[in-house]
């Protein structure tokens, strides 16, 4: 069988019930932890928090169909439901609370100012099939966005469609399938990932119907330039490659990499979610790059908003402009114009409903106009610098898989744990119980129990100090033997561990009525 | 620059503590040649809040909003009245600014909210189960469509010529590069296809719209069963979410997956996104599903709480053998759609969707009055089909210099095609002023 | 009766020309708290070192290759309904399912229980 064994552990340790944190209180609230029932448990027949207009005494017109007897939804009024999703989000760690220093997740600051902006009525309320007459601000605003992204990146096109980074994956890697079956190459069967991807990449490449060959890492981190050109050739239809790569470090033989690609006739996609690492210092299209997805949640400050939504536009490299897919804006004699059907060009297709997360776009381009030029020079540096900075003061007491320098974040694995008793993951959640989101654990599959750090540069140095320390002192205590300390973590957070094991085995994915989940139990 | 804290002094001491020169010495490793010497050419320099606002405001102002003139658009995205509640939560730093759940103890917010979500979709679209939510409803549609070949192990989807044309093209684009055929029908701006006679042993699924892309409702109760009967799925799509509080529901009528674009609660129209794709199966085919899922467990000390499960399904464990590529869900605007719909409750989508349905059946009859115009729906929800005596495309661009957004010319989305025909949506938004100047507007461009 | 082990940790004990194939106690021991199996249906054909089955844990999940080559003619269907079974009982109840064999000098190449116990121990 294969085996991956980085999986972390997913049941709950035996010693974790040693603290007692739930007793104490009537309620079960303790002080600005207040506990929250499901809305379904706070239903009351008729409550509603709106109001709204009586219904016209006109015959309906429902054809053959019939109304429906009941959805089965709660009534609460508005107070209820403010207070219910205020205390839900009370229960959330957040950016604007801490440091997040999740690495390849870039939890940057989320100015509010690109809040306001993409609320304007002039972008919030307008409807995506309005007369082209009546959006020239919107799509002078894609415009806009995409100059700035083809001139940060040095490329010569880009589509806005894709809704998030490995939407725009799927959008990269099928405008490389149309090139090469606008070529009449159809031997190219093979898409090559270093093992350290991020998990999207080879999904991606397998959901287009390519095969996918694992290249290795060198000693150093990078990708093996002698064993990618070992597997190059003409069933290589193009290589997927993270840069900076997933272990926080510059692939330094990029260019060797793109001209041995480029000379086996494949096409070279660049995964952008490290793009935040040199942006406005480094243009890809000078590494040689051919196609790179853009995450405008990470590199651009998006907000995250507890999973989605993204945006994941991609920029294209001359010989793969033509294959964008619809819609794009064009400049026609009377303004701006749109190109939204396939049938008006060699575009391959249509990624999504309408024409991309426009709320995301506002939001990006007044992160951009905010910093210009020079303040994303700086933030990439000081991104960098932040991220060598903990390294440098960690590298004594954890161990650093990779030499530095590295770039906007670093790794470290757990053979700094080797025999004391205590997981990366235990380290995680001793992290929570001092105030921090822990960093990202397992992941690149690459080294052993990893720890990848990302302090972006929105974080001063007092937090990184802070965080810096309390890491140490764990580390220390670790390695003193006190894993009884590291089970019971996290202690003072709304849930402790949970068990994901019992979640899986019988997985319960909805609210059910009372009645029918009896009934259900009797069966 | 006002976003980043650090000092100068601040640089200095970190870079000695790093022992590098200079924060350009750490970006040594990028090759010399592709290394910029200063800040990138080409683009200006930083501005202060007031004059991004100021630059920003003034394409906005380029806009014709929808709220500002009387609006009928529709197909495939509705402007309904968002409560100040919801934008006010969804504001809230702890669900803005949050990541993924993936460490439980410190995300339970916004894991209660996913499995509330969850529980939502699954009432509202009548089907056991939902996941966290897809990009929009045309990505739901084309992963509905793959989920099918995965479960009948077929691969030939037939699209039913009332699914909008923009979810057609991005289910046929998937097909032709994730290799499987979808077989889609011409449009039917006035229904009487023949689905089921298109099933065969190779045929995974067939993909009805209800309400249609033209405004039609059907119960689709019997080509169901017939399409279970042949060993295929049916799928369902919803475009106008909130016609689930009216209509019966895709699972009454045994359909497998819906898949649906839940803008219609909470989201703004935002241009065409961010917005929020709804999936929802029957029970037996969960480990089939793509996208996040929520699931209720226990904590250490036996508390209810609530994880991500089932994610060996997901691309960041099984890799190249994912169920899909996808990675984020809408988590925000799902958050927006849940709001709006705890707000609603029970009795109030009941009589908002019932409202939306009066208020169309109003304007229909409006607009039948105008000379020369005729309406193709005998049943719809808020949406219909209007024929016209000219190219809507030009009736609706003189409507425009009138302020009137006046639906959605059919040719905008079938190129070259049905140029007579007019979508007209109708919402709670629309006042009977709006409906009759819509009229009055219309009786004058046609004249 | 022979059981023998494949470097993928898969097991396969032979009685007659029927094969039962499992996961080997160490496989469990890594894998965690198994949650899900999938296992092939009875008719299938199966081939020596292609992927035959699956089992997931929480966070990974893994395919598990067939040892022989042959036709399965049963699968464990109690390890559906229980899959913490190839937790507790990995080598014995934790079966997960019967080929009738194809060629039995296939099983030549595997490892005795010996030689597998060795092969952990030196790799990991």
């Amino acid at each position: 069988m294969s085996m991956n064994n980085q999986g972390r552990p997913s049941a709950i340790p035996a010693n974790s019930g040693a603290f007692d944190g739930v007793t104490g209180t009537v309620t079960g609230n303790r002080g600005l932890q207040i506990e929250e029932p499901l809305i379904f448990e706070q239903d009351s027949a008729g409550r509603t928090g709106v109001d709204l207009p009586d219904v016209p005494k006109v015959a309906s017109r429902l054809g053959a169909v019939k109304p429906r007897a009941k959805v089965g939804l709660p009534g609460l009024a508005e107070p209820q439901v403010v207070r219910h999703y205020t205390r839900l989000s009370q229960k959330n760690y957040a950016i604007d609370s801490g440091f997040y220093p999740l690495g390849s997740c870039t939890m940057k600051h989320n100015p509010r100012l690109n809040e306001k902006m993409a609320r304007l009525p002039g972008f919030s309320d307008v409807h995506p099939l309005q007369p082209v007459s009546t959006v020239q601000g919107a799509l002078e605003l894609m415009d806009q966005l995409a100059h700035w992204l083809k001139t940060l990146t040095g490329m010569a096109a880009v589509t806005l469609a894709p809704a998030a980074g490995a939407h725009g994956e799927m959008c990269g890697i099928m405008a490389i399938r149309a090139a090469h079956e606008a070529k009449g190459d159809s031997g190219r069967t093979k898409i090559l990932v270093p093992e350290s991807a991020h998990g999207t990449n080879p999904a991606t490449a397998a959901a287009c119907g390519y095969s996918v060959d694992a290249i290795p890492a060198t000693a150093d981190g990078r990708v093996d330039l002698e064993a990618l050109k070992a597997k190059l050739g003409p069933d290589v239809a193009g290589l997927m490659l993270t840069n900076p790569n997933t272990c926080g470090l510059f692939e330094r033989d990029i260019i060797a990499i793109a001209d041995a690609v480029h000379e086996a006739g494949g096409y070279f996609y660049c995964d952008g979610a490290n793009f935040n690492a040199i942006v406005g210092r480094v243009r890809p299209a000078d590494l040689g790059i051919d196609v790179m997805h853009i995450n405008l949640h990470k590199t651009f400050s998006t907000p995250h908003g507890g999973g989605g939504p993204g945006s994941g536009p991609v920029v294209f490299a001359e010989s793969l402009a033509p294959y964008i897919p619809v819609p794009y804006v064009t400049h026609g004699k009377d303004g701006f114009a749109l190109v939204e059907n396939a049938g008006e060009g060699p575009a391959f297709g249509r990624m999504k409903a309408f024409h991309g997360q426009m709320g995301m776009f506002v939001r990006a381009l007044s992160y951009m106009l905010s910093h210009g030029a020079d303040g994303l020079w700086q933030a990439s540096g000081d991104a960098v610098l932040n991220a060598n900075y903990v390294m440098a003061r960690l590298e004594d007491v954890m161990t650093a898989s990779f030499e530095g320098p590295c770039m906007h974040e670093c790794l470290f694995d757990d053979r700094f744990l080797k025999g004391t008793g205590v997981t990366t993951l235990d380290m995680a959640k001793a992290l929570i119980d001092e105030g921090f989101h822990p960093m990202t654990m397992y992941f690149p599959l690459v080294v052993h129990g990893a720890l990848l750090i990302e302090p972006t540069e929105t974080e001063s140095k007092a937090s990184l100090d802070q965080f810096v320390e309390a890491l140490r002192a764990l580390a220390e205590r670790a390695k003193s033997g006190d894993v009884t300390y590291f089970q019971a973590a996290p202690r003072l957070t709304p849930r402790r561990r949970l068990d994901e094991t019992a979640a899986a085995r019988k997985p319960v994915l909805r609210w059910t009525p009372p009645v029918v989940a009896e009934a259900l139990a009797a069966e | 620059m006002r976003y980043l804290p650090l000092t100068e002094a601040d640089r200095q001491s970190m870079l000695e503590a790093i022992r590098a020169t200079s924060v350009e010495d750490l970006f040594r490793d990028v090759p010399k040649s592709a290394r910029l010497a200063g800040p990138i050419g080409g683009l200006p320099n930083h501005m202060g809040e007031l004059e991004v606002e100021r630059l920003l405001g003034s394409m906005a102002a380029k806009n014709v909003p929808a709220g500002s003139v009387p609006s009928f658009l529709g197909a495939g995205a509705y402007r309904h009245h968002v409560p100040a509640t919801v934008d006010h939560l969804v504001q809230r730093g702890e669900f803005l600014t949050a990541y993924t759940p993936y460490q439980p103890e410190v995300s339970q917010g916004t894991l209660q909210v996913l499995f509330e979500f969850q529980t939502q979709v699954a009432l509202l679209t009548g089907m056991d189960v939902a996941n966290a939510s897809m990009y929009d409803g045309a990505t739901s549609c084309a992963e509905a469509v793959m989920m099918a070949n995965r479960i009948t192990r077929r691969k030939k989807a037939i699209l039913s010529g009332g699914l909008h044309p923009h979810y057609r093209d991005v289910t046929t684009t998937d097909a032709r590069f994730i290799g499987f055929e979808a077989v889609a029908l011409p449009a039917a701006p006035t229904g009487g296809e023949d689905l089921l006679a298109l099933v065969d042993d190779k045929t995974s699924c067939v993909v009805v719209q209800n309400p249609d892309v033209f405004g039609h409702v059907r119960d689709y109760t019997d080509l169901a069963a017939a399409c279970q009967a042949k060993g295929a799925l049916l799928i369902v799509v919803v475009t106008e979410a909130l016609s689930l509080g009216l209509l019966t529901p895709p699972g009454d009528m045994g359909a497998d997956i819906v898949a649906a674009e839940g803008q219609s609660f909470g989201n703004a129209l935002n241009f065409g996104g961010p917005y929020v794709g709804l999936f929802a199966v029957k029970d037996k085919y969960v480990r089939q599903m793509p996208g996040r899922l929520c699931g209720e467990t226990v904590d250490a000390d036996g508390r209810r709480g609530f994880v991500l499960t089932l994610s060996t399904r997901e691309q960041h464990i099984r890799r190249e053998k994912a169920t899909s590529n996808i990675c984020t869900n809408s988590g925000l605007c799902a958050l927006a759609f849940s709001i709006h719909v705890s707000l609603l409750g029970e009795a109030g989508i009941t009589q908002l969707a019932q409202l939306n349905h009066t208020k169309a059946v109003q304007m229909a009859d409006k607009l039948a009055a105008v000379p020369g115009v005729q309406v193709l729906n005998d049943g719809f929800f808020n949406e219909f089909t209007v024929k016209l005596p000219k190219p809507a495309a030009a009736v609706v661009e003189e409507l425009a210099k009138r302020r009137i957004l006046g639906g959605v010319p059919v040719s905008r989305l079938y190129p070259g095609a049905m140029e007579d025909l007019l979508l007209v949506a109708v919402t709670e938004t629309n006042t009977d002023a709006d409906m009759d100047a819509f009229a009055a507007a219309l009786t004058e461009v046609l004249a | 009766m022979t059981k023998k082990f494949t470097k993928d940790h898969e097991w396969v004990l032979v009685e007659g020309d029927i094969a039962t194939v499992g996961v080997s106690d160490f496989a469990q021991s890594q894998l965690g708290d198994v949650v899900f199996v999938e296992l092939p249906e009875a008719g299938r054909e199966l081939e020596q070192g292609k992927e035959a089955a699956v089992v997931e844990s929480v966070k990974a999940a893994s395919d598990v290759y067939a040892p022989v080559s042959g036709t399965v003619i049963e699968a464990n269907q109690a390890l559906v309904d229980d899959p913490s079974m190839v937790n507790s009982a990995a080598e014995t109840d934790g079966w997960f399912f019967k080929i009738q064999l194809k060629d039995a000098s296939e099983l030549d190449a595997l490892m005795d229980e010996a030689a597998y116990k060795a092969f952990v121990e030196e790799s990991h």
